[in-house]
């Protein structure tokens, strides 16, 4: 029975061809412009076309039934839809298609919207002729295309989390939770990223390490997770379900599972460098630990650092140091990866005009987050830089190097604000005679109980907020001291404040290596520069690569709770693949035309992935690696290698179609263009 | 009487990730731009095989745009480089048969450009009405 049926799908494929058009009007945005109902009588007399309709709606479920009825009523094996772009519903018909007994991919579906309607709106006349043009081009198509069969794949129940910041913890954590196997990739030596450096968190003032660390040593402890710190992910293969991934682990020189942390050898060690975890405020020693409580717990010998003294090896009681160990490259198979890489502060040096970088005592806002920390280089205690002593005036600026169009950075960064009036009632608490100015454009308090916190800094702790973006920082070379030049734009007065302290809100932007993992993954990026997001409402963390997603601030500016948010809705989506256990990929892979070749090898050569091999001199493609680019196929001299789904004849019968009226013209019986 | 102004057919090809998606941006956005091309979507550029530029010009194009990734983002990694050297090879065969290769145009443009994408259809438009009917079309249409 089944088979029959199967059997009688088939030939009906490929069968002349039976095509039925379809023409959306998209309420008014095609219709408004486009004379729909001109095209669809235009299409009913194309070879071929079986029934042309137009229709209000054609992804909503009645305008899916019409089809289904047709496919039935009228036998069509054909289906072309002129509506928006096959990028938005392209699933939706093909999923019509084969409810209706048909094949999804002999389907077919004109762009008179994006490409249309929306772009030629004052030009009805010009965008019903394009539109016809369209749909006789994607009738052309449609005539050649060929059923397909996705391939099932088996998808790893193992996901691979770049970045330990704690969008990456969090979605390692779920996902750990949930049963999968979970390679957590962390490059420097220990997990933590940005929120290990802050103090205090707003709005509720959670000690930032004390919300954090715990969930450091949850992932310690997972027994699903396998964190690999000091190491980057250099090589990506594959596709969803099937991963191959190349990670270099650094050497540390320091056995892993030897170190207990006890921390002997960097007392003993004799050199000391800048801590990049204090931003360079604090020093630590050659061999270290990031902080304290860094997760893992495992010294690492900065290499450029390292004298070779061997003052560390003689204190090491479980003698742990090898300073022969060598990086290790380790090659790992998963299903799905997540991008947490995060983000980095503004270099706050290109806006020369606050003196950053000149000025002792112009610091940026992570630098103050380390000097107020008890663990950071002052114990907690804020120091001017200068001199040392305690700031009577402080005052923050924001948005330095957001909503800055000068230095490239259109976007707000979303935190600076609320971070500012954190540290500037902090200080007030501590010291409620302080002067404590924020210079603003707009506070944005956003967030859950975000204004009210904003609120209570002007009324409760008489901070003084004076709207205006300050032109320049002044320091007085005598006393160190800073003069901020700012026009109150509330007042309409210029003004001169002078402290002792100012703290640039730097901005956040993308992580300065985002090109390098760009690539790796084949990801794209916004406007932004920011990782760019599968859709900007409907997709907000899946990339456009399927099996791979975005958690974090490596997509956009966040706070931590929309960062541990997004980082769950990652894993969530993460998860769904490998808990199905197998998906469909595309079938749009390279295939060869056996009497056609003639072994020239050229397809070979042109294939960057290996796909092709010569067997009984002819090429041979190995459908599970293909990416089906279609390199190879333009390349070949015979028309031998073909791309499913974009074949020569295809391509060729749109670019007739695309230029020759009569080519496709020459209706064929029952022709009627009917309307409901 | 007076003659219509010349109104080129333009035929563009353009991948699915980056340029087709930066034209969807560009509706998305109401860019507006004139309406000559005919857009043929394919997966990548290294799929633009150099005959099918050679077929729409002997069909009676009047130019023939091509638009990808920008070079590093390729979908395929590399296959831009690939459309990039056929294009290049291309423009010094067309004088050949009588066609400025100036009706042969390359745009990286991205998904998050859909404004660069409406200023290439202007230009592009703009510099093959300037150009004339293409010798070849002007056969073509007898
Ligand atoms: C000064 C300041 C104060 C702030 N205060 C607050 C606050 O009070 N409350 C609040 O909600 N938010 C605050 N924030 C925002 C908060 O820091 C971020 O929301 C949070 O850190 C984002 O986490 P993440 O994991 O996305 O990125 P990150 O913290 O940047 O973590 C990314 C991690 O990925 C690693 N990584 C990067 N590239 C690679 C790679 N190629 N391979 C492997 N690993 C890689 C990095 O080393 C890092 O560990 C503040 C931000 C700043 C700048
Ligand atoms: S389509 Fe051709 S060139 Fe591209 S990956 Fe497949 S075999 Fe290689
Ligand atoms: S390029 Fe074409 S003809 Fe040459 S080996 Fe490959 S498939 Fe065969």
């Amino acid at each position: 029975m089944a088979e029959k049926k199967a059997e009688r799908k088939a030939e009906r494929e490929e069968e002349e061809p039976r095509i039925g058009v379809y023409v959306c009007h998209c309420g008014v945005n095609i219709a408004g412009v486009v004379d729909v109902k001109e095209v669809a009588e235009y299409a009913s007399k194309l070879k071929n076309v079986v029934i042309a309709r137009d229709y209000k709606y054609m992804c909503a479920d009645p305008g899916q039934q019409l089809i289904k009825d047709d496919i039935k009523e009228h036998k069509l094996n054909r289906i072309v839809v002129a509506a928006c772009s096959p990028r938005m519903h392209e699933p939706t018909f093909r999923r019509a298609l084969e409810e209706a007994g048909l094949n999804p991919f002999l389907f077919e579906q004109a762009n008179i919207r994006e490409h249309n309607s929306w772009v030629h709106m004052k030009q009805p006349k010009e965008a019903t002729e394009k539109a016809k043009d369209l749909t006789r081009m994607a009738v052309a198509r449609a005539r050649r295309l060929e059923p397909q069969q996705k391939p099932k794949v088996k998808v790893e129940r193992a996901a691979l989390v770049i970045g330990g910041g704690v969008a990456g913890i969090q979605s390692a954590l779920d996902l750990a939770d949930m049963g999968f196997k979970v390679y957590l990739v962390e490059k420097t030596p220990s997990l933590g990223g940005k929120m290990a450096q802050l103090d205090k968190t707003f709005p509720t003032m959670d000690c930032s390490a004390c919300i954090l660390t715990p969930k450091m040593v949850d992932a310690a402890r997972h027994e699903n997770i396998e964190i690999i710190t000091y190491a980057e992910v250099e090589e990506v293969d594959g596709f969803i379900g099937n991963f191959t991934v190349k990670i270099r682990k650094r050497a540390k020189q320091v056995l892993e599972d030897k170190c207990t942390g006890c921390g002997l050898c960097a007392e003993a060690c004799p050199v000391e460098v800048p801590n990049e975890f204090d931003q360079g405020l604090g020093v630590r020693k050659a061999i270290y630990v990031p902080f304290p409580q860094a997760v893992p717990l495992v010294y690492t010998i900065d290499d450029e650092a390292c004298l070779g003294c061997g003052m560390c090896e003689a204190v090491c009681g479980p003698e742990a140091i090898d300073y022969d160990q060598k990086d290790e490259v380790l090659e790992l198979k998963v299903g799905t990866i997540i991008v947490a890489t995060g983000f980095d502060q503004f270099d706050a040096t290109r806006k020369p005009e606050y003196g950053y970088g000149r000025y002792e005592n112009v610091i940026t806002g992570l630098e103050y987050e380390r000097l107020v920390n008890a663990s950071g280089p002052t114990g907690g205690k804020l120091l001017r830089p200068s001199d040392g002593k305690e700031p009577h005036r402080i005052g923050f600026i924001l948005c330095v190097g957001s909503r800055d169009a000068k230095v490239g950075n259109p976007y707000c960064s979303r935190v600076c604000c609320m971070y500012s009036i954190k540290n500037a009632r902090l200080y007030k608490e501590k010291h409620p005679e302080a002067e404590v100015y924020i210079f603003y454009m707009d506070i944005r308090a956003y967030g859950k109980g975000y204004e009210e916190f904003y609120r209570q800094a002007q009324e409760e702790y008489g901070i003084k907020f004076i709207r205006g973006r300050p032109g320049e920082v002044v320091e007085d070379p005598k006393t160190k001291n800073l003069l901020v030049r700012v026009e109150d734009t509330l007042l309409g007065l210029p003004l001169e404040v002078e402290l002792d302290l100012v703290v640039l809100a730097a901005g956040m932007e993308p992580a300065r290596d985002s090109d390098k993992v760009q690539r790796l993954l084949r990801l794209s990026r916004s406007a932004d520069g920011f990782f760019a997001e599968a859709h900007p409402k409907l997709r907000p963390v899946d990339t456009l690569t399927d099996g791979i997603y975005l958690a974090g601030t490596c997509q956009g500016p966040k706070d931590i709770p929309d960062t541990v948010s997004q980082a769950s809705a990652a894993a969530a989506r993460a998860a769904i693949p490998m808990a199905k256990g197998e998906v469909e990929t595309e079938p749009i892979v390279a295939f060869v035309r056996k009497e056609l070749c003639i072994g020239c090898r050229i397809c070979e050569r042109t294939c960057d992935f290996g796909v092709i091999t010569m067997v009984d001199r002819k090429a041979q493609v190995n459908e599970a690696i293909c990416k089906g680019c279609g390199a190879c196929a333009a390349a070949c001299p015979t028309g031998a290698m073909q791309i499913r789904h974009f074949t020569d004849e295809q391509i060729y019968a749109m670019i007739e179609a695309a230029l020759r009226e009569e080519a496709e013209e020459g209706g064929r019986e029952e022709v009627k263009a009917e309307a409901r | 009487m007076a003659m219509a102004e010349f109104e080129p057919k333009i035929v563009a090809f353009m991948c699915n990730w980056c340029s087709y998606a930066g034209g969807d941006l560009a509706g998305t956005s109401r860019l507006q731009y004139p309406p000559n091309a005919r857009i043929i979507r394919l997966m990548c550029t290294a799929r633009l095989d150099p005959a099918f530029v050679l077929k729409a010009f002997a069909e009676g194009a009047d130019g023939v745009l091509v638009a990808g990734c920008h070079i590093g983002d390729c979908h395929y990694v590399s296959g831009n480089l690939k459309a990039e050297k056929r294009v290049k090879m291309l423009k010094k065969l067309l004088p050949e048969l009588g066609i400025e290769p100036e009706r042969l145009m390359l745009r990286w443009i991205s998904a998050a450009e859909g404004e660069r994408f409406a200023n290439t259809m202007k230009e592009f438009i703009a510099r093959v009405k300037k150009l004339g009917p293409s010798p070849l079309s002007v056969s073509a249409r007898g």
